[in-house]
């Protein structure tokens, strides 16, 4: 029994037909109470490897453990203590949205009453309540999206996993899911992995962090740590008038100045203060409007990790 | 986990149900109207033109085959649809991501094909009673052959779709198949009309067993012994079921 851990895959290898390798030997532990990020490009491997621990996909050899509970030996405990949020929809869209929850519920074992509580509770905190009688495939692309993830929690598992929850979701309704998953991962100690293609959303979110590529784990660890293994960062400055300089200029510490018609890019090294960038501006003449930084910083680890796998 | 996989059974078949009733238009009225026709054309106005067959009106003969041909079809059709529907919408992941046993989804698709299968068999049974106030002989016996005729095409239907990749391909046996041995299984004949190598070649077809022990069970007579149905239906149901689950368990054509 592995108690303390909520994930641990050993060793996990998937071959597809046609010897196409998806997951090459994945070594991963994920701590109980946990709010995980799994990164990695299109097909690194994220939703075959999602697809192993819920039960769609068959691994090729390697061995799982959930909550200690091994995949081969107890698939019916793992998959209770799993809540799956897929990629893409997969309800019966003709199906009322209360039916689907109550429906999931019942493939869980949950008498009737139970599970009649629990739905009107879950379809309560996503705002979906109101939509209780409606058919699926009339709800909005983001009313979808909540509606699988009362799904996935309606027979309350220790795990949820989301893979990519927030993809075509529009701001507002992504950041209302960011406070809903926060407060399911701090009060009630659900431990949460998640897939993202906004790595804005990892780095908001998780503690921890593993980057996938080519089926491989290239990187893990808490996302502080990985940030401040993050080399550059680079800032944008919007000007007034075009500077005089053009190109590239270095200004000393492994600053480097990008010159645009009416923008400046400044990549920073990871440490250094931004105040010889400003002294130079301060001594150059150059009125900045605003400032903001490129990408995050986690998106510039991800892409150097990326670039050098 | 008894109490788990018998919850998570009768939630699978209300799921059925639900499914073909709020479809009744497309699941349950043809059917009835297609036995109608058979009865009013076949049995009416060319029936009556026939003097007798197997010792009873023409009309009569080939109610049963009527009813047991609704009974054959839509237990295939429910089955192959839903569960096909469910692979091409993918919702049947969210019985597969759940610790639900898969003899228990077998059970709970095979249910759901039996209710449809008996419901439509009632409701063609009501349909003929306008035509011949033949009361079933044999009550029990007319159920059981029903019933285990239900769950082998049932079974066929789970099988058909698991290996389905588009919605033609679960057309194609009940088109092909189904339909030319459903009629060739003597419905509108009794094979006693056949010369001895075509009645050998017609013994080769299940489903006339199936038609023969319904018609056994309504009419209290007919063309195959009784032990003979019972036995097929059961071989059917055996090596049927075995596949099915082998299926289920492997994942084949349902996971990646």
């Amino acid at each position: 029994m592995n108690g303390e851990k909520a994930l641990i895959i050993h060793q996990l290898h998937k071959t597809y037909a046609g010897d196409v390798i998806a997951l090459k030997q994945v070594d991963l532990e994920v701590e109980k109470g946990d709010f995980f990020a799994l990164l990695g490009p299109n097909g690194a491997g994220k939703s075959t490897l999602i697809g192993i621990l819920s039960s769609l996909v068959n691994k090729t050899s390697g061995q799982v453990h959930v909550f200690g509970h091994d995949i081969d030996k107890h698939p019916a405990a793992v998959r209770k203590m799993i809540g799956l949020v897929p990629q893409e929809f997969n309800f019966n869209v003709f199906e009322s949205v209360a039916n689907i929850v109550m429906t999931s519920a019942g493939y869980h074992g949950i008498k009737r009453s139970v599970a009649a509580e629990r739905t009107e509770r879950y379809l309560k905190l996503l705002d979906l309540w109101d939509k209780r009688s409606a058919a699926a495939r009339t709800l909005s692309g983001g009313m979808k999206r909540r509606l699988m993830i009362a799904r996935a929690l309606v027979h309350e598992p220790g795990l949820l996993i989301l893979d990519e929850p927030t993809a075509g979701v529009d701001i507002e309704i992504r950041r209302s899911m960011w406070d809903f998953l926060r407060k399911l991962n701090e009060e009630e100690g659900k431990t949460i992995i998640l897939t993202t293609h906004y790595l804005e959303e990892a780095e908001s979110l998780c503690r921890n962090v593993a980057v996938i590529n080519h089926g491989e784990i290239i990187e893990q660890g808490s996302v502080a740590r990985l940030l401040s293994r993050a080399m550059t960062q680079t800032f944008v400055f919007d000007i007034e008038q075009p500077a005089k300089a053009t190109g590239h200029q270095a200004l000393g510490d492994g600053i480097q100045l990008k010159f645009m018609d009416d923008q400046l890019e400044a990549e920073i090294p990871t440490g250094v203060p931004l105040d010889s960038v400003l002294d130079f501006l301060r001594k150059e003449n150059i009125q900045v409007n605003s400032m903001r930084a490129k990408s995050n910083r986690l998106e510039t680890f991800f892409l150097q990790l990326v670039d050098q796998d | 986990m008894l109490a788990l996989n018998l919850t998570a059974f009768r939630t699978i078949v209300r799921k059925e149900i639900r499914r073909f009733m709020r479809i009744w238009v497309q699941t349950i009225t043809p059917p009835a109207i297609n036995a109608l026709l058979y009865l009013v054309i076949f049995g009416g106005l060319i029936g009556s033109r026939i003097s007798e067959m197997g010792g009873v009106s023409y009309l009569t003969f080939i109610m049963p085959g009527i009813i047991m041909m609704g009974i054959i079809m839509n237990s295939y059709a429910n089955v192959s649809s839903s569960f096909f529907s469910g692979k091409f919408q993918r919702s049947i992941e969210e019985m597969l991501v759940s610790p639900v046993s898969n003899l228990t989804i077998l059970l709970g698709f095979i249910t759901g094909g039996v209710c449809r299968g008996l419901l439509v068999g009632f409701i063609v049974a009501v349909v003929a009673l306008g035509f011949t106030q033949t009361v079933p002989a044999h009550p029990l016996i007319t159920l059981l052959v029903a019933t285990m005729a239900s769950v082998v095409f049932s079974l066929g239907g789970l099988i058909n779709a698991v290996l389905a990749r588009s919605f033609d391909d679960i057309s194609i046996i009940p088109n092909f198949v189904l339909t030319p041995l459903t009629y060739l299984g003597g419905i509108f004949f009794s094979i006693e009309l056949l010369s001895g190598f075509w009645q050998a070649i017609a013994k080769l077809n299940p489903i006339l067993y199936m038609i023969n022990g319904f018609r056994f069970g309504i009419l209290g007579s007919s063309d195959i012994p009784l032990l003979h149905t019972f036995v097929v239906l059961l071989l059917f149901i055996l090596f049927l079921g075995s596949i099915a689950m082998r299926m289920l368990s492997t994942g084949k054509g349902i996971k990646g």
